[in-house]
């Protein structure tokens, strides 16, 4: 015998297994667990909009961020700038080729891929169709967001800089303006993918 | 919101990982499907315990070499300096630099140590069959959850110097091999906790001791 779908309007909440009926649909907010206050669903607002908005948003200052140098480092007249990627390089041409790769995985490969699968996902919905592998994309958007770890990396922009001012000037280039940006709006978008609605859409 | 009395797999039924459908499942079955989205459906994470205890080892041992060796080498006017994570906090506070030395030793000392003690915690508890405080438990598992990714601040602080400074003799910053264990140990309790099923926690509470809740 297979598993067979129950009623649409049931959830077992995540945390603790309870099983729910959720309210008719009629403000806006978040649904919790009557039990552990786990977030069940959300309700109203566009499902789809929003977060392609701010998938493409991403991407421009994504774009710009790894452009443009991070900070720009002044000591006894020599000078020298720093980019996302050549630190990355750098780590590896220091014989780190498995830190580089830590590095490069959390701050470039898994923000690239929650932004690329935001886009994947949304623009094809938001023109009314399903996006092929429309279930991998779904679950892949949701692995990946644990990983990409921008704003963690900011707060270690900010803790070099500071650290290294005593010493030298340091100046924050274009992309450290970008990056706080795009940690902003990457923290918006992780909190607007909703698997539920967007079946109950889809279906 | 309506709570229908019992959790969902004492009524036979499961929901779905990806897409949130309940389903019933026939007891006892491997291999099951979704129906909605075909992904594998699970009463509770497979081998949630060995698996997240082999990760939570493997943390703890990583712990070891993270901490006593250099994370960075330092050279500045021909001379260098090796740090380590403590040695470094202990460098930021004697410069006086102590906002920067909470930070550094909130994300890199407290927390990782925190954290692998809240999810030894957790495993016994699970293991012991305990039915006490599961709501305590549960804000534990989430603290442990958001909090875990910040430790990784240490390793971007040397990927930021070793990109910034490379000035020859006159100022140079090299990673060390602490570092790399350093990440090590983050990502290992990352996937420790995800592997960890909370369910489990509330799997040895009767429905009836539902207590008021207070996001309500």
């Amino acid at each position: 015998m297979d598993p067979i779908p129950h009623h649409h309007d049931l959830v077992a909440c995540h945390d603790c297994d309870l099983l729910q009926r959720l309210p008719p649909e009629r403000r806006h907010g978040r649904v919790r667990c009557v039990r552990c206050g786990c977030v069940l669903h959300h309700q109203g607002r566009d499902v789809v909009a929003v977060p392609l908005a701010l998938g493409i948003t991403a991407l421009v200052l994504f774009v710009l961020s790894n452009g443009f140098p991070l900070l720009e480092f002044k000591l006894q007249g020599r000078q020298d700038t720093a980019y996302l990627l050549a630190g990355i390089r750098e780590l590896y041409g220091q014989g780190m080729p498995l830190l580089a790769s830590v590095v490069l995985a959390t701050t470039v490969i898994a923000p690239a891929l929650h932004i690329g699968l935001l886009i994947y996902l949304y623009l094809p919905l938001a023109l009314g169709r399903r996006p092929p592998a429309f279930v991998s994309a779904l679950r892949a958007v949701q692995a990946v967001l644990p990983w990409s770890m921008l704003e963690i990396f900011l707060l270690g922009v900010l803790v070099a800089g500071v650290k290294l001012a005593e010493q030298a000037t340091i100046v924050p280039g274009p992309a450290a303006w970008a990056l706080g940006l795009l940690v902003i709006v990457l923290a918006a978008a992780a909190t607007q993918v909703h698997p539920h609605r967007l079946w109950d859409r889809v279906a | 919101m309506n709570a229908m009395g019992g959790t969902a797999t004492a009524r036979g039924l499961a929901s779905c990982h990806t897409c949130g459908l309940v389903s019933r499942v026939p007891a006892a079955r491997r291999g099951l499907r979704c129906p909605r989205c075909g992904v594998g459906l699970h009463v509770r994470i497979p081998r949630s315990l060995s698996r997240s205890w082999a990760f939570l080892v493997a943390a703890i041992l990583f712990y070891v070499p993270a901490n006593l060796m250099p994370i960075m080498h330092v050279t500045s006017l021909g001379r260098m300096r090796s740090d380590t994570i403590l040695s470094g906090v202990e460098f930021l506070l004697l410069h006086g630099m102590w906002p920067l030395a909470l930070i550094v030793f909130v994300a890199s000392v407290l927390i990782p140590v925190v954290k692998i003690a809240i999810l030894i915690y957790l495993l016994v508890s699970v293991h012991l069959r305990s039915a006490y405080r599961p709501m305590d438990r549960v804000r534990l598992y989430r603290f442990t959850e958001f909090v875990g990714r910040w430790s990784m601040v240490d390793v971007f602080v040397v990927t930021v110097l070793v990109a910034l400074v490379h000035l020859g003799k006159v100022a140079e910053v090299e990673a060390g091999p602490g570092a790399l264990f350093f990440a090590a140990v983050v990502v290992l309790t990352m996937l420790a906790a995800q592997t960890f099923d909370p369910r489990l926690i509330w799997d040895n509470v009767e429905t009836h001791d539902v207590e008021p809740n207070p996001y309500r």
